[in-house]
Parts: structure tokens; sequence; C-alpha cells
């Protein structure tokens, strides 16, 4: 019995040992800024920025073989942390993006041919006869985006569509990716006037089917004092579509659009931005973000 | 010379430490979906798998033959594999950080991997010498590798293939596991 005691202990003893020596002697050090970045990360995991995890991207970052700005939750202001911490401007960062859905047609609006009560998933819906509503372009309705969203920033409104919250939208765009119709659209928060309509079919076609749709009227086009809105092909048609670069955000079309297609947004306040609330009734994704600001 | 022959075509074809013996299952379906990882894999448990051999051998004769405390052979011998894959790991961050970043994970997995405490068991049990436990180790080494490349070949075809939905994934693989061991079954005429 002392012997087998001894015997493991013995051993164990000198294991253990060689491994103390073994890990003060082979100690590897850790770059110190990864362990600043892994603090201010947001910690979401998410994979928006195309690497495993918010640790991974840490780490690339201090090696510079990746951009801040591919952090789409850590928004302007971890941009400014990591540029504290690494050295370098924030401003250098390009600004926040959110979703925006690009349709209107909400009940009321849109012209709907049966009415679906199936599986309430998008993709569903879209199998029955491309969805319920006449125009095949546009929101069905079936809220695939607010469940994918892991900030619950994405609530289905009265009228139907999903609503996004803008202040928090991180801009992950998981629910870009999860629209099967492809409608949802990252957009810098500073490009306050968006057409929000997709329907390329000819005005009459589009109108009938639903109220707020884009007519191909050309109005926007002619009142445009920068030449930023034009009706561009698309599809098997054209819709008006605004170059980012050149609005000014007047909001003329907006205000001339006969079927207002075109939509302008009060401009978002930065200080608001930066408190990250869980609004009640979602859960708390746990990314950090309320931490860190 | 024949000798070792025979230990090196039964470790690796008759007694397949995995098709045969059904050691390391876990390793064996869990990282043998892609070929890279399966050759990562197969090197790293190849590596621990010698070093524990020797090892293991060493403490087995001059530590409890001697002191007759041969009961403890099972907790000696994963004391010892444990503090074996943690050193490994250890030199291999200090000295070679690309294979350390390519085994990644797969070198701490190694220390619950079966596959490396039964060979050192069997080391013992067929009463090798120390140069015959060390190529015994290699072959078993080599039939884990040789299983887990011939796998993930088949896994990254079934990727493609038009499976029923209740048989994706696990179940396929089980299955293609249970076919493989089969064929190897028919090695076992080989001597």
């Amino acid at each position: 019995m002392l012997v087998a005691v001894l015997c493991l202990a013995g051993l164990g003893g000198i294991f253990g040992i060689i491994l103390g020596v073994a890990s003060k002697k082979l100690a590897v050090e850790v770059d110190s800024r990864v362990e600043e970045l892994n603090k201010v990360m947001p910690g979401a995991n998410c994979g928006s920025c195309g690497l495993p995890g918010c640790a991974a991207f840490a780490e690339a970052l201090v090696e510079g073989s990746v951009k801040p700005t591919l952090c789409a939750p850590g928004g302007a202001s971890l941009y400014e942390k990591i540029a504290l911490i690494l050295g370098g401007e924030a401003s250098e960062y390009q600004e926040r993006q959110v979703a925006q859905l690009l349709c209107q047609g909400g009940v009321g609006h849109s012209r709907m041919l049966f009415r679906y009560q199936g599986i309430k998933e998008c993709q569903a819906a879209l199998a029955h006869y491309k969805g319920q509503k006449a125009c095949n372009f546009g929101c069905v309705m079936q809220g695939s985006c607010s469940r994918a969203c892991p900030f619950g920033a994405i609530q289905m409104g009265a009228d139907g569509l999903p609503v996004v919250d803008y202040y928090l939208c991180t801009g992950c765009s998981r629910c870009v990716v999860e629209c099967p119709q492809q409608i949802l659209k990252l957009v810098g928060v500073s490009h306050l006037v968006n057409v929000r309509c997709v329907n390329p079919e000819p005005g009459k076609v589009s109108k009938g089917n639903c109220k707020v749709a884009c007519i191909k009227c050309k109005i926007c086009e002619k009142n445009c004092p920068e030449d930023a809105v034009h009706v561009v092909a698309s599809g098997e048609g054209s819709v008006a579509i605004i170059d980012n670069d050149k609005c000014t955000n007047c909001g003329i079309c907006a205000a001339k659009c006969p079927t207002r297609a075109i939509d302008k947004i009060p401009p978002l306040s930065e200080e608001v931005v930066l408190e990250v609330a869980v609004p009640p009734g979602t859960s708390c994704p746990n990314c950090g973000a309320c931490k860190a600001a | 010379m024949q000798e070792y022959f025979i230990i090196v075509v039964s470790a690796v074809l008759i007694n397949n430490i995995v098709l045969s013996q059904f050691l390391g299952i876990c390793p064996f379906l869990g990282v043998s979906k892609k070929l890279s990882a399966s050759l990562g894999m197969g090197g790293a448990v190849s590596f621990v798998l010698v070093l524990a051999g020797a090892l293991t051998w060493l403490v087995q004769r001059y530590l409890l033959d001697p002191f007759r405390v041969g009961y403890l052979q099972t907790l000696a011998f994963i004391l010892i594999i444990a503090s074996l894959v943690q050193f490994v790991e250890m030199v291999l961050r200090k000295f070679s950080p690309p294979l350390y970043k390519a085994l990644g994970i797969y070198l701490p997995l190694i220390t619950t991997n079966c596959a490396v405490l039964g060979v050192a068991i069997i080391n013992i049990q067929k009463e090798y010498t120390l140069g015959k436990v060390l190529v015994h180790s290699l072959s078993h080494a080599a039939g884990f590798t040789l299983a887990l490349v011939l796998m993930s070949g088949i896994r990254e075809r079934l990727e493609d293939a038009d499976i029923p939905e209740s048989m994706q994934g696990t179940p396929i693989a089980l299955v293609t596991a249970a076919l493989m061991s089969m064929a190897f079954l028919g090695f076992s005429g080989l001597i």
C-alpha cells in the first residue's frame, strides 16, 4: 500500500515539477495588445468579420491583416477604442451601417392575392405562389429577419412589415443574408433618403399591386438638383436608385415622389447611438456593446 | 527482421487500432471530415503514441515491476500520457509555432484518446523489448492515420452524395465505419 502511494506520488511529483519548470522556461510571450483588444470586442462571436470569433479577430488586428471596420457590431465606438490601443485614427474607418428595408408595402398598401396561414418563415411563404402579395418583389412579412437579428433590433410592425431600430442595429448583416427577397440593405447612417421599392415592373403593374411602389415616372430624376437619382434598368424592367455619393439628403425627391416610394428618415443622433439598450421583451444577445459603451 | 515485419503488418492492417480493436473511435469520427484535418490528427497521434509507448514501457520496466505494483498500470499510464501531452504542447508552442497552430485543438484532445493508452498497455502485455515497442507504437500510429485518411476521403465524397435526410451526418459515417471495419476483416488471413 505504502509502496503504491509512494510510486504514484513520486511519478506525479516528478511530472508536476517537470511541467512546472517547463511552463516557466517555455513560456511564450503573448502580445498584451491582443488581451486589451479582447476586452473591448463586442464578444458576440457573430463571425461577420469572416474570422472564427472575436479573439481571432483581435489577433488578426494586431497582425495588421484585417481592418477594424470588418467588425460591424462594434461600430464607431469600437473603432475608436481599437485606434487607441493600436495607434492610428478612428476617422479613417468608415461610418456605421444599418439595415434598411427596401419595401413599404404593408397591409393596406399592398394588394393581397390570398391569406397565407402556413409556417411563419419567409422562405416557406414564398414557396406558396411567390407569397401572398400581388407584388413578387416586396417583403413577404413572415419575420425571418426579426428572428435572425441577434440584437433584437428588428420588430414586426402593425402593418406586417419589419421595423428596424437604427439605434439597436449594429449592421452585422445577419438579416441581409436571411431575407429571401434580398430587400434588406446595409446603408450608412448618414444616408437618409432611400427608394423603398425594388419592383422593376412597369408603373401600371407595380402601382396596381401596391400603392407605394416605384412607378418609374422619373419625377425624382427631373427634380434632383444633384443628379443623384435615376431610374435604371433592373431585372426585366427598371427602378429608381439613389447614388449615395451624390445625394445630399435634401429630400426633394422624397417630397415629389407621387407614390411616396422614396422615403426620408429623420437623422440619427450619434449620442443615442452609443447608448445601446435592450428593449423590453427581447433577450439580451450578450454582445457586450452596452458594457463597452 | 522478420519479427519486426510481422509486427508492422499486424499493427497496421490486421489488428488496426480503429477498425479491428475499436480504440480511438472518437477522433476517428470527429476529425475525419476533412482530409487535411485527419492528416494533422494522424501526425499528432503518431508523435504522442511513440513517445508515450517508450515512456510507459520504461516506467513499467523500472518502476512498476521492481516494486511489484503492476496493478497501478492504468493509473500511472494515464498520468504519464496526460503530462506528456502537456509537455509536448509546451515544447511545440515554443519551438515550432507553425506545427502547434496546424495541430491546434487536436493536440490536447489526444490526452483522452484511448488508442494511446490501449497501445501502451498492449506493448506491456506482449512483453516487447524497447525496440519492438517503438516499432509497434509507430505501426499502430500509422494504422490510425491510415484509417483516418481513408475515412476522410470517403466522407469528402459523401458531402456531394445524395443521402436521405435521416441518414445525413453521423448515421452515414457510422455505416461507413462499419463497412470499412468489415473490409479490414479480410486482412486477418494475411499472416
